[in-house]
């Protein structure tokens, strides 16, 4: 196996201008991040119907998922491995989340 | 007789990533899975429930949207940690993991004084539904925060050692640890709003 025990080479794969744009995408999500929490508090004092706070709160939440999975867990340039993982795990999350709640939502009665 | 486990630096030609890149991406995926099943235990007690109360009649959003900051602060100390190692500054790597550690100690102060406040008033997981799911939910989001600190503290102290002989190597594993830390913080990003503001 021929592993690199030089210092030099700790960036393999990355370079200084490519960690540099990622530190600075980092604090733009940051800034994004903070801003949408205060977003979101923001919303609960506008005291919405149920449904629209439910629905802008979870919206809201998505967005903020989504910039930390795609530049802090730097998945906007992952492998295609990781994200066949991912996709299969949608797949499989989907059902678990949806069946449990349309078993409750069931209107069939039974005799 | 030792035994080197391969592909710890180099990618394997097969799926073009680490062995350890791989391994906790499919770890995180079964994480997905484990509180998918608890959201999906949250909506089913949610929608089933007579009534359900405001998170507010119960918790503190204060005190939660501080915590929320905490954690987001925290995620980007440990993208920069990851990029000091990147850039071979050792000093700055142990100084933004240091932050992300203490970060992590902030938000289980702050979620002790919460919880101690709820038992203070005589709330717990037995009152409701709704404490039960709280403190289920957020019980294990704190495990999983306490399991990320625990593998941060050993890279920035006694793991850190591998720096010396095997700079990628430690790097990478830096890299896996921070992408365990900003799942705790995804799926924080998702407790807040359920919990405490709707």
């Amino acid at each position: 196996m021929s592993e690199s025990h030089d210092p030099k080479d700790a960036h393999a794969g990355h370079s200084h201008a490519d960690v540099d744009r990622h530190v600075r995408a980092a604090y733009y999500v940051f800034g994004s991040l903070l801003v949408l929490t205060g977003f979101t508090v923001g919303a609960y004092f506008l005291h919405l119907p149920p449904r629209t706070a439910i629905a802008l709160a979870l919206l809201i939440a998505t967005v903020k998922g989504t910039l930390v999975a795609a530049w802090f867990m730097h998945l906007v340039s992952e492998r295609t491995l990781i994200y066949w993982v991912l996709g299969l795990t949608a797949v499989l999350f989907l059902p678990l989340l949806l069946l449990p709640t349309l078993t409750v939502l069931d209107g069939i009665v039974l005799p | 007789m030792s035994m080197e486990i391969p592909y710890t630096v180099e990618l394997r030609p097969d799926t073009g990533l680490n062995n350890g890149k791989l391994g906790i991406w499919l770890f995180l995926a079964s994480e997905v899975m484990l509180f998918g099943a608890l959201f999906a235990s949250y909506v089913m007690l949610r929608i089933g429930a007579p009534e359900w109360p405001r998170g507010s009649t119960y918790l503190n959003i204060p005190l939660a949207t501080l915590n929320t900051v905490i954690l987001i602060s925290s995620s980007v100390t440990m993208v920069l940690a990851w990029a000091s190692l990147v850039k071979r500054d050792f000093s700055r790597f142990r100084l933004f993991m240091g932050i992300t550690i203490l970060c992590g100690l902030g938000f289980l102060v702050v979620k002790y004084f919460e919880y101690s406040s709820k038992f203070h008033h005589g709330y717990f997981p037995s009152t409701n539904t709704f404490l039960a799911i709280y403190f289920t939910l957020t019980g294990l989001h704190g495990l999983h925060v306490i399991g990320g600190m625990a593998v941060n503290g050993y890279l920035w102290g006694p793991g850190s050692a591998l720096w010396k002989t095997n700079p990628v190597h430690f790097t990478n594993r830096v890299e896996n640890s921070g992408l365990f830390w900003h799942l705790v913080d995804l799926v924080w990003i998702f407790l807040f709003p359920i919990l405490y503001l709707l």
